[in-house]
């Protein structure tokens, strides 16, 4: 009974993920499949940037960096290489974080604002790398060969829905990481980082360390789902690998939600989805869906900077041993 | 035995000499208190100590050794703790979460499980338990106070650096902090006190050194430091103009 008490919050975290992995499952609709594969697709991503964002407390604007280029790394892999959707899928993670390393060591000595215009200067930096790197297919790109496919269930259909068992695997991964880290020694070093970074240095936390770590787990995740969404996808182009603006809407589902829960970026990327499919199809909204997004980012960042987790933690605080 | 060596230490910031050429030993047990006007160099002389910042000359030796330069987090571990000046709780974890963290990342290094043990106890031992589920941002100056000085004694230090623990506190706080010095000082924990409520501050010290523009001008008991004239000059201006005020309040 004290086992399951201790972990309420994972348990109710994975219990929203399977609940709405469970939707298309039940109506077996392919256009419902597709709602719910960008749904879980945006929980993973919010909940790895979570990591970052809301555990350590750095803003990092390019985010969308680690999603891309793992995703171009495993899609050579199995465009050119002929390697398998597994093999290309830790490939792409461990090239994100290989990045992420390297990237720490180079800039997380950087606070607040600096830190988040580097991150935005990496993400062109890639992307105009990639533009110009004749083995990835240059501004071109890459497709993979419908034949591909046949190895995953046996044509294009299957291959879809076998993509959506392995995202519900992934975010249930991510999630569980997720909470982990945040109930881990690890993860307290990681918030004391959040408030004071110098008192926790004076405590003893190795920041320098902590947060290379923090920034390498919250971009190994992304890297593995840019694999698999552009073996969904079928090709690859730097534009659509790179796009910035996935990095800020990552941000808003993470603020949304409550930064520094476990629960909170679930509930904030799947809410955002729904609120970004409900614009996209409405006539009035359909052109300025980005602009309601920057609005939303505002009025959270204003009024309930904590987020809707956030804030009902701390309106009851009863609840705070179920949401974390 | 000598818990710290410092030796010659200079640090200048800019064109200002912060620190200049101070030494001293301090034997493991004693309280030693630092006065001196500010800006004299006080919290540089613990932000040297605990490596915040790097000499420019000089040597700090920590318990035989040389730890000149060191960073902040593997003084932590080499068991020497602080509490600072102008308090910096964790303010968005709750009291106990802030303890846990000394406990977790201080000399001992403990698990979550152990360091929750320690914070308990300590926090019972600066008289914060019933406070421990709050926000550390919700607590009072005087409690936060007492929150650096747990979380400073959840790592287990064998050296602590108090900055002007009693600084905004009245005077029953102020009573109740001194306790809680002496306490710690019966538990074998060396202490170096920065300080400007001096009646405190002179009785709790063993040992006293008086900083003056970076300078060391006097060192000696209480009361050598208070008899002191170059002391009395630092603070007053002019000795002779101290001893007149302290014949005419005789007088009266």
């Amino acid at each position: 009974m004290n086992g399951i008490r201790k972990y309420l919050g994972l348990i109710l975290a994975i219990f929203v993920v399977l609940a709405m992995a469970a939707w298309p499952m039940i109506d077996g609709k392919d256009i419902t499949r597709e709602v719910v594969f960008t749904m879980l697709l945006s929980v993973a991503l919010a909940s790895s940037l979570n990591i970052l964002l809301g555990y350590t407390g750095y803003v990092s604007f390019g985010h969308v960096v680690f999603f891309g280029l793992g995703g171009y790394v495993g899609f050579y892999l199995m465009a050119v290489q002929d390697w398998s959707l597994w093999s290309a899928m830790v490939a792409g993670g461990l090239a994100s974080a290989v990045l992420a390393f390297l990237l720490g060591k180079a800039i997380l000595r950087l606070r607040g604002g600096y830190f988040a215009l580097a991150t935005i200067g990496i993400n062109e930096a890639v992307r105009a790398f990639i533009n110009n790197f004749d083995l990835f297919g240059g501004p071109v790109g890459m497709s993979l060969n419908f034949q591909v496919y046949q190895n995953y269930g046996g044509g294009a259909r299957e291959a879809l829905w076998m993509s959506f068992y392995v995202l519900i695997a992934l975010t249930l991964l991510t999630v569980t990481v997720s909470y982990f880290v945040r109930s881990s020694k690890f993860g307290l070093g990681l918030l004391a980082i959040r408030e004071d970074e110098d008192a926790a240095e004076v405590m003893g936390v190795i920041a320098p360390n902590a947060k290379t770590w923090a920034y390498v787990l919250s971009a190994v995740f992304p890297g593995i789902l840019g694999v698999l969404f552009f073996f969904k996808n079928g090709n690859i182009e730097p534009a659509p690998a790179f796009r910035l603006h996935l990095s800020i809407e990552m941000i808003v589902m993470v603020m949304l939600g409550g930064q520094g829960t476990v629960l909170g970026p679930i509930l904030g990327g799947a809410g955002y989805q729904r609120l970004r499919g409900f614009l996209l199809t409405n006539p009035l909204f359909k052109n300025i869906q980005l602009a309601v997004a920057g609005v939303l980012l505002l009025v959270i960042v204003l009024f309930v900077p904590a987020g809707v987790v956030g804030w009902v933690r701390q309106r009851f605080p009863k609840l705070r041993r179920i949401l974390q | 035995m000598m818990i710290l060596q410092v030796e010659g230490v200079g640090k200048v910031f800019g064109g200002l000499q912060a620190l200049s050429n101070v030494t001293f030993d301090l034997p493991k047990g004693q309280i030693l208190g630092l006065i001196g006007p500010n800006g004299a160099g006080k919290t540089t002389l613990f932000n040297v100590i605990n490596g915040v910042y790097a000499p420019n000359g000089g040597r700090v030796v920590f318990n035989g050794e040389d730890v000149t330069g060191s960073k902040t987090y593997h003084m932590a571990h080499r068991g020497l703790a602080r509490t600072h000046q102008i308090v910096r709780p964790l303010n968005e974890l709750s009291v106990r979460e802030n303890v846990v963290v000394g406990a977790c990342f201080g000399r001992e290094g403990h698990n979550l499980g152990q360091a929750g043990e320690i914070a308990d106890e300590v926090l019972a031992f600066v008289g914060l338990a019933a406070r421990s589920d709050q926000l550390a941002g919700s607590l009072n100056v005087g409690q936060k106070k007492r929150l650096e000085m747990a979380r400073a004694l959840a790592a287990r230090p064998y050296l602590l650096l108090l900055d002007e623990v009693l600084a905004g506190l009245n005077p029953s706080e102020i009573s109740g902090m001194v306790e809680i010095v002496q306490k710690i000082r019966d538990r074998d924990v060396t202490i170096i006190m920065i300080e400007h409520v001096m009646h405190a501050v002179m009785n709790v010290s063993d040992r006293m050194i008086v900083l003056d523009y970076g300078q060391q001008i006097a060192e000696g008991t209480p009361e050598e430091v208070a008899n002191d004239p170059k002391v009395i000059e630092a603070y007053l201006g002019d000795p002779e103009l101290a001893e007149r005020l302290m014949r005419d309040s005789d007088d009266e």
